[in-house]
């Protein structure tokens, strides 16, 4: 037995700490209490207000438990068209948009001054919040599903290209550089090395923004840019609490319908 | 006839791959190309069809200078020089037939190649190919269906497709069993002598190597330390490219092969 062995034996072991410098160590738990403690501490809560409220939040809560699906079904469903709409529309042509800047912004496939410019795009897509673009773009181009549909497919472009590059950057190299090795150009290259690598992802990541763009589309509708969002909104200020009640349950039944209808895809295209 | 002119490579983390490497290879040698990892022998054969572009020196393709092509002119060599892989290097979502047909890629253009629309001859020399390896049936599997040994057959398929005056073959047996590696270091042996194709295989196994092919070239370093028939391997010249080492075991014995071939 060598003597560095020797040492070793009978010592116990353990995992080295995440955070090797035992100063640091301690100041960032310390302080990660104070501050905890301090956010709690500046909490104002005025309990007469909450009291007050109590009444109405429990008329919220109850209006589900009879949802008025009925006396608002015209706007209702108007709204919910032009949401169903609104998504689907900005899901193919943000999806659309977002293939060739997803190939730009691929460090290992496009040249550098591509890749900047496309990461760019991206990084501006995703520095902007969705309900900011809205009401930017509700300015400029008036209420209604137009702003809405330009919104989410900007929204698009940021989430699905980032993910698509992200994907394309993390491919088998060898699968791709056999096709190039054949004396492949370009486009077959991508074709033949590239997409079949990061088909699955793509569809996969096409659903779930199907999903969330729909989501997103009751949200907008606050802000003026048109679709169940709208609809939603007058609703609460009119205090139709079981029409708003009967607007979040079909929602709800839609997004959840959505989450299936990708999953089964999405396990197929596997 | 291909042949390298003082090749040179260094990466750009200042690593000489390869210092000044001559070599000539006349049309139908086999030759195996041995040394320790990193020796440079997969930067050897990338550079020869320059998916690693090389810092200096001539690769030569029947008098066509590989190295100094624009990139049209680079895809047109390519097509003739065939490159099989070490983990087979198959795009495992495309079908058997598919990553075969791949290897025409260079003769049809985008539309058709996008289209799977490729010409008849073309499709009946896959067929030909795939039957010559015993593949005929699966030609509508997904590649990643296909078991390591039947997945270097369709690589070989791909390769010869493109009907080439070289191949390239990057450790074609790194990942199979020794019976499959057998099999398959034969299969291209035959074919390159039914082809009259030259080859440049980069392998591990030195007992393998000398089984198959006419003429060894050891590399250490980025440098050829030898180069000859395989008898010529003897204990002092694989302590000169690997290190020391007890290389009895290694080197080929008549009596073993005797015996392995009354197993096969």
């Amino acid at each position: 037995m060598t003597t560095a062995l020797n040492a070793r034996i009978g010592q116990p072991w353990r995992k080295p700490p995440f955070i090797k410098r035992v100063w640091l160590r301690w100041t960032l738990g310390v302080s990660a209490v104070l501050y905890l403690a301090a956010a709690i501490a500046s909490i104002e809560v005025n309990w007469s207000r909450v009291y007050e409220g109590l009444d109405r939040g429990a008329a919220f809560i109850m209006s589900f438990t009879r949802p008025d699906f009925v006396s608002r079904a015209g706007d209702i469903w108007d709204g919910m068209l032009e949401s169903l709409i609104m998504t689907v529309a900005a899901s193919v042509v943000g999806i659309l948009i977002s293939i060739p800047i997803g190939l730009g912004a691929a460090r290992n496939i496009a040249p550098l001054p591509v890749y900047l410019v496309c990461r760019s795009i991206v990084a501006l897509s995703r520095a902007l919040q969705e309900i900011i673009v809205a009401i930017l773009l509700v300015a400029i181009f008036g209420f209604g599903p137009l702003a809405g549909f330009l919104t989410l497919s900007f929204a698009t472009i940021g989430f699905l290209s980032k993910l698509l590059a992200e994907d394309i950057e993390s491919m088998d190299r060898v699968q791709a550089e056999a096709i190039r090795a054949t004396g492949a150009g370009w486009m077959q290259w991508i074709n033949y090395g590239v997409q079949p690598q990061v088909m699955p992802r793509l569809i996969g990541l096409s659903m779930y923004r199907l999903d969330i763009n729909f989501r997103e589309s009751a949200i907008l509708g606050l802000v003026g840019a048109g679709g169940i969002g709208a609809t939603l909104n007058t609703a609460f200020d009119r205090y139709e609490f079981d029409t708003a009640a009967a607007i979040l349950m079909i929602i709800i039944g839609i997004v959840m319908m959505l989450e299936y209808l990708s999953g089964i895809i999405r396990a197929r295209v596997q | 006839m291909l042949s390298l002119k003082s090749l040179t490579k260094t990466y750009r983390t200042g690593d000489k791959a390869l210092v000044s490497v001559d070599i000539d290879i006349p049309n139908g040698q086999v030759v195996a190309l041995i040394g320790p990892s990193g020796a440079g022998k997969s930067t050897l054969i990338r550079c020869i069809n320059r998916l690693v572009e090389p810092t200096s020196g001539h690769v030569l393709l029947d008098d066509v200078d590989v190295t100094a092509l624009n990139s049209s002119g680079l895809r047109r060599e390519r097509r003739r020089m065939g490159m099989i892989f070490q983990e087979y290097a198959l795009v495992e979502r495309l079908s058997v037939m598919e990553n075969v047909l791949s290897g025409r890629l260079g003769y049809v253009g985008f539309w058709r190649s996008f289209l799977r629309k490729y010409p008849q001859a073309d499709i009946d020399e896959a067929f030909r190919l795939l039957d010559r390896v015993g593949l005929l049936d699966m030609a509508d599997k997904r590649a990643d269906e296909l078991s390591g040994g039947q997945r270097q057959r369709v690589g070989i398929c791909r390769a010869l497709i493109q009907n080439p005056a070289l191949l390239l073959v990057d450790e074609p047996t790194a990942s199979l069993d020794p019976k499959t590696s057998r099999q398959i270091m034969r299969l291209i042996c035959e074919l390159c002598q039914e082809r009259g194709l030259a080859a440049i295989i980069n392998i591990h196994d030195v007992a393998l190597a000398q089984m198959f092919v006419q003429r060894v070239i050891g590399l250490q370093s980025g440098a050829i330390r030898f180069d000859g028939p395989p008898d010529g391997l003897t204990p002092d010249v694989l302590t000169e490219i690997y290190g020391e080492e007890d290389w009895q075991a290694t080197i080929r014995k008549d009596e073993d092969e005797d015996a392995e071939a009354a197993v096969a």
